[in-house]
């Protein structure tokens, strides 16, 4: 199902006929993409082409695509449009009634063995289903009878899984095996009663899934969700005796417009401070302030392990799906993420103690929610490992678009928003900091602070364009005074194993190591608004993350006062004792099902 | 001991060419032999226990110059256990239903005094139609002796292959012959091998498809019970003329005796260097094994079998990309049935010509059939591709059971349709069977008779293809349930004129839409009963106002295939 395009160039260039339409195409392309280029448009369901990150997902299996192609003899044959590649003379109509029909048809039978709860569904009006049947006009389902009946698989913190909204385009399965390599999601049973799920349907809870929600961003209906925390954020803010801080992820800013029909890449850090503060969070904070406190902790580590012959490359350890993944997958490599918490766990952590402190709080009458653009989060916050003195360090998880339903729900005209800023103290961050959203902005913000603190000189030109890029897999050496540090870098859990198979094997030797475990980094993950298949979407995203980072005067994590302040008054040295104990966890080794 | 030329084999068959007469039913000098038909059908009528009955019985009394040997299938299941016995200078005599009781009777009678058991003598004029080249030996040889197979000239094909023809000529023997496939689909089988031997690849594999999961055909398995050395020399051809070193044989878990003949047979190939490096001292390496499969239907789909194979979920993909073009592990694969198989070394002894000269213009050579349902002969039977469906059903299968009329044929097993009384006279190839709304399919004939309802036998198909969906594909996994909830309704009594309507268009849409074969012609019992039997339809639906107006033509739409 996963196929690399090639390069188009040097293709043999042919005629066919679409709709009475002549034209020429490269040999190759499918009917669908020819179609696409002089704007016929053929319904698609299952199909989905991510070539950014080389992910096509080719089971036609909706037939939803369905286009008559003439034999020349009264017997034509009805073809999947998004798998067929065009050949030469190849005559073909999108628009007969049999090709018309059978896509409806194909339609009519899905909705047949589909809920009828589009009121209720977590998709409503985000669903591909509802959308295709409204554009193909079905007004009604000819052929009621049995549906599937499976119960909803909420074991996990993360997922939900709802088989009888399964209609088996398989993307999930496509991405979870060929892309994420996990190897968590394919179908199961067979005839009517198939859907995707852990081998042998297993709950979600007991599989190696990483949860990093991959599956649910390209899932086109509500069979994978996030499981809503949104009622739990009310109930919180609603509550007299608790002090309720929200903290915002570095790539919030860059994805959360478009829930409210701006144009994608759109930064809405200001507006969104606002909306946060008019629905009664006591405090607006900004996760970046914990981006800063990571860079001077996994920078300090790593000279340390650097200088002390320990154990290299050091791998960052923010990405929670990536760690789990390491968990499951590399049990023997578990000494090479570096120990810090993730930066959301460490806000988490200071604001329960430092802050309680300050404040004279008491830590268990704070609730902090994290905005996350990630559903893997919501499981991370429950770690056992990751509560201190009896207390979550996070107590609630919500994603971008569950931000956006809640800001909705509170009747808040978002566009129309004047701008405020972040609270103090914990609102102040660098513009590394705001790089974390990025494929290759952790390791890009450490280096500036270690290169710093290695030569001792000031560093001029903080952009790192060897550590940018769309490509997955990336290494890249950056010299750092008479050193040369090797840098790898990995964005999509398949390019991961593949950065950890050559470490495993000491194939290649590197210094430090980034992952992420969504294609193009966190701007791209499970809890951001969704895609649907336009990754046009995420470069924007990208491009206005790096944006935020040059709006910044500061732009090194070691400069942020109020970070410098938080270690004088209470951590005392980063990565010294005290900081270990509060801001640095373990890993455990995971089975792997 | 090694086969290295055919200066090896020849002199092996020397030493045994008392056996090649057995072929022409003739015995061995002054031996007496006995064949008992130990296949499936065979051993689960009791054809061990005869077995041994006639070996305590010459024990006993002490004959010395009568030998007791296990064979496959002749294919007259109706009647197993069969035993046939050759005595020298008689033409031999088949026995049908010869239980551990007759064996004495046989003896005395026909062993000692020469006179045969009338009582027991199968006396059908099968064999004057039938012609056997798939099944040439099977029912004849002791499938479990390689020597046997030797002595018939088995493997002389595979030698004249690899150490006088190239593979081009191979090829081009096997298409002049005009032999296609006969897994169902009818694919040129020259032109398939021609296709993937053209296909860049490091390496290439040849797989055998033993699956055969169509109900009621079991003309595979008996090849591979009676004579198991045929598909692995025919293999090693193959792989000859398209450059495959490997070949592979996906078979049912379900068919033991079949695996286990196959298992001998294949160790018994490599301990003579018929299987392995150099064969035939030529510089030709070629080796088999074997893949279980769990017994799904879709599972003998090309592409699902190559899934399989590959330890993946037993499911189609879309085609293209062709196994010849990707295939096992994305290297080009050649797919071939068991039946297309047993065709190809007596097409390279003895020619393209040979068989092209045997069938329709375009249907070459013969077809195996496995007759069964309300007729009176039921079995195998190989006859030549254009006989008549009546020349089968009447001459070779004995007509109907119990002086019942006949009503209809279903070919194809559930992916076929239903033939009814006017067609009989249609010569059988495949194009003339989907002419007429049918397939070939693998050959599962099975008879009706006027006490068949033939929407419940569209149901019961249809069910088999919904239960056997593997659910990838809407039209299929939803479609084929959605047919069947429709055509159960009906035959409880509860349907209307607009179901019926709405079966029809569900028909055609599964059809066109389906992903694989399965899909695509599952519709096919109920579009062909609706066409000839529609009057069994009408006769369920309660409301008989609207049958008057409903008029059976107006709802059927120029479109492809059987309509
Ligand atoms: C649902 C389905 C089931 C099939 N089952 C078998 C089978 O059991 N045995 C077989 O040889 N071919 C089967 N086929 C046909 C194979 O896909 C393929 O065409 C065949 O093995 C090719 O061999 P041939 O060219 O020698 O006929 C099946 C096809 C479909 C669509």
């Amino acid at each position: 199902m996963l196929e690399p395009k090639e390069a188009d160039d040097h293709k043999e260039i042919i005629p066919i006929k679409i709709n009475d339409q002549n034209i020429t195409v490269p040999v190759g392309i499918t009917i669908l993409e020819a179609a696409h280029q002089i704007g016929i448009r053929i319904p698609t369901l299952c199909h989905l082409d991510l070539h950014d990150i080389k992910m096509v997902n080719k089971t036609s299996s909706c037939r939803v695509c369905m286009v008559e192609l003439s034999k020349g003899n009264n017997r034509n044959d009805l073809v999947p449009a998004c798998v067929t590649p065009v050949t030469r003379d190849m005559e073909i109509r999108t628009d007969t009634l049999r090709a018309i029909r059978a896509r409806r048809m194909a339609v009519e039978l899905l909705l047949s063995n589909h809920p009828n709860e589009c009121f209720t569904c977590p998709k409503n009006l985000e669903c591909e289903l509802q959308a295709l049947a409204a554009e193909l006009g079905v007004r009604q389902i000819r052929w009621e009878g049995e549906r599937m009946d499976y119960p909803k698989d909420v074991s996990s913190d993360a997922i939900v899984k709802d088989a009888n909204k399964c209609i088996y385009c398989r993307r999930c399965e496509t991405m979870c095996n060929e892309v994420q390599t996990c190897g968590i999601l394919s179908g199961i049973g067979r005839g009517f009663d198939s859907f995707v799920g852990p081998a042998f349907n297993i709950p979600m809870a007991e599989s190696s899934c990483t949860y990093c929600g991959q599956c649910v961003q390209v899932c086109p209906t509500a069979a994978l969700t996030e499981v809503n925390h949104t009622d739990k954020v009310w109930e919180a803010l609603n509550d007299p005796d608790k002090h309720v801080v929200v903290q915002t992820a570095p790539a919030i800013r860059a994805a959360l417009g478009e829930l409210f029909n701006m144009e994608a890449g759109t930064l809405v850090t200001g507006k969104m401070v606002t909306a946060l503060k008019r629905m009664d969070f006591d405090a607006v904070f900004d996760t970046n302030f914990g981006a800063d406190i990571t860079v001077m902790e996994e920078a300090t580590e790593l000279i340390y392990r650097m200088n002390n012959e320990k154990r290299l490359p050091m791998l960052t350890s923010c990405c929670p799906a990536w760690v789990k993944f390491i968990e499951h997958q590399f049990p023997e490599l578990l000494d090479v993420p570096s120990t810090c918490k993730s930066p959301h766990i460490m806000f988490g952590t200071i604001a329960k103690t430092y802050y309680a402190e300050k404040n004279e709080i008491d830590p268990d009458n704070i609730v902090v929610v994290s905005v996350m653009p990630c559903i893997a989060k919501k499981a991370e916050a429950k770690r056992p490992e990751l509560t201190k003195d009896e207390h979550n360090n996070v107590d609630i998880v919500i994603t971008t678009r569950e931000l956006g339903a809640m800001i909705k729900e509170a009747g808040i005209e978002f566009a129309e928003l004047p701008e405020s800023d972040f609270d103090s103290p914990m609102g102040m961050a660098s513009g590394a900091a705001a790089i974390f959203g990025n494929t290759g902005g952790v390791i890009e913000a450490v280096i500036r602070t270690a290169c710093e603190w290695i030569t001792g000189d000031p560093l001029d030109n903080v952009e790192f364009d060897q550590l940018r890029g769309a490509n997955g897999l990336r290494k890249a050496a950056i010299k750092v005074g008479n050193k040369e540090l090797r840098i790898g870098i990995a964005s999509g859990l398949g390019n991961a194993r593949q950065l950890l198979e050559q470490i495993r094997d000491g194939k290649e030797d590197y210094d430090a190591i980034e992952i992420m475990a969504c294609p193009g980094g966190c701007v791209a993950g499970g809890g951001q608004p969704y895609h649907h298949g336009n990754y046009e979407i995420v470069r924007k995203r990208q491009e206005a993350i790096y944006q935020e980072d040059k709006n910044k005067q500061l732009r090194k994590a070691h400069e942020n006062i109020e970070v410098l302040k938080l270690y004088k008054e209470y951590l005392g040295e980063p990565y010294g004792e005290f900081a270990q104990d509060l801001l640095h966890t373990h890993f455990e080794e995971r089975e792997r099902i | 001991m090694k086969i290295c030329s055919l200066d090896d084999l020849s002199k092996i068959r020397n030493d045994r060419r008392s056996l090649n007469s057995r072929i022409n039913g003739r015995s061995i000098e002054d031996r007496i032999e006995i064949l008992v038909g130990l296949a499936t059908c065979g051993i689960s009528s009791g054809a061990k226990e005869t077995q041994l009955a006639f070996e305590n019985e010459i024990k006993e009394k002490n004959f010395k110059n009568i030998s007791v040997i296990p064979v496959g299938c002749i294919g007259n299941c109706y009647s197993e256990p069969t035993v046939q016995i050759n005595v020298p200078g008689q033409s031999p005599v088949i026995y049908g239903r010869v239980h551990v009781q007759d064996v004495p009777e046989i003896i005395e009678k026909h062993i000692r005094d020469g006179i045969p058991v009338d009582r027991l003598a199968l006396t059908n004029p099968v064999d004057n139609k039938q012609m056997r080249i798939a099944l040439r030996h099977c029912g004849l040889i002791n499938p479990e002796d390689i020597f046997e197979y030797l002595a018939c000239d088995g493997y002389e094909a595979l030698g004249c292959a690899v150490t006088q023809m190239s593979p081009e000529f191979i090829i081009d023997e096997v298409k002049k012959s005009g032999l296609r496939g006969r897994g169902g689909g009818g694919f040129p089988t020259g032109v398939k091998w021609e296709i993937t031997r053209a296909q860049p690849g490091e390496r290439k594999y040849i797989i055998c498809n033993a699956d055969e999961g169509d109900p009621g055909a079991f003309m595979d398995r008996s090849i591979l019970e009676g004579d198991p050395h045929c598909v692995l020399e025919a293999m090693a051809i193959g792989g000859y003329a398209l450059g495959a070193d490997q070949g592979i044989i996906y078979i049912r878990a379900e068919y033991p005796l079949a695996v286990s003949r196959l298992n001998t047979a294949i160790s018994q190939a490599r301990k003579l260097g018929l299987l392995g490096p150099n064969i035939f001292g030529s510089n030709f390496n070629f080796d088999i094994r074997i893949k279980y499969g769990a017994g799904a239907f879709v599972c003998g789909e090309e592409t699902a079998l190559i899934n399989s194979c590959e330890g993946k979920r037993g499911e189609p993909n879309f085609k293209p990309p062709y196994p010849a073009q990707k295939g096992y592990w994305g290297y080009p694969t050649c797919v071939n049935n068991v039946e297309t198989f047993a065709n190809i070394a007596p097409i390279i002894t003895k020619g393209s010509s040979w068989f092209a000269s045997i069938g329709t213009e375009k249907s070459k050579g013969t077809k195996v059939f496995a007759l069964a349902g309300k007729i009176n002969n039921v079995g195998l039977a190989e006859v030549p591709m254009g006989i008549t469906l009546r020349e089968l059903i009447y001459e070779i299968g004995g007509g109907i059971r119990d002086g019942h009329k006949f009503k209809a044929i279903q070919t194809g097993g559930p992916s076929g349709g239903v033939i009814s009384e006017e067609y009989l006279d249609t010569p059988i190839d495949y194009d003339n069977l989907i002419e007429i709304g049918s397939m070939m399919g693998s050959g599962g004939m099975i008879v009706m008779d006027e006490t068949d309802n033939m929407v419940n036998i569209a149901k019961f198909y249809l069910e088999f293809s919904m239960d056997e969906s593997c659910g990838r594909c809407t039209p299929c996994r939803i479609g084929t349930k959605r047919m069947y909830e429709i055509i159960n309704k009906i035959t409880s009594g509860k349907g209307t004129m607009a179901d019926l309507n709405s079966l029809k268009q569900l028909t055609y849409m599964v059809r066109d839409s389906s992903l694989c074969g399965l899909g695509q012609s599952a519709p096919n019992p109920v579009i062909s009963t609706m066409k000839h039997f529609m009057s069994e339809y009408l006769a369920f639906i309660p409301d008989p106002r609207a049958k008057l107006k409903f008029n059976v033509n107006k709802h059927s739409r120029k479109s492809k295939k059987a309509d």
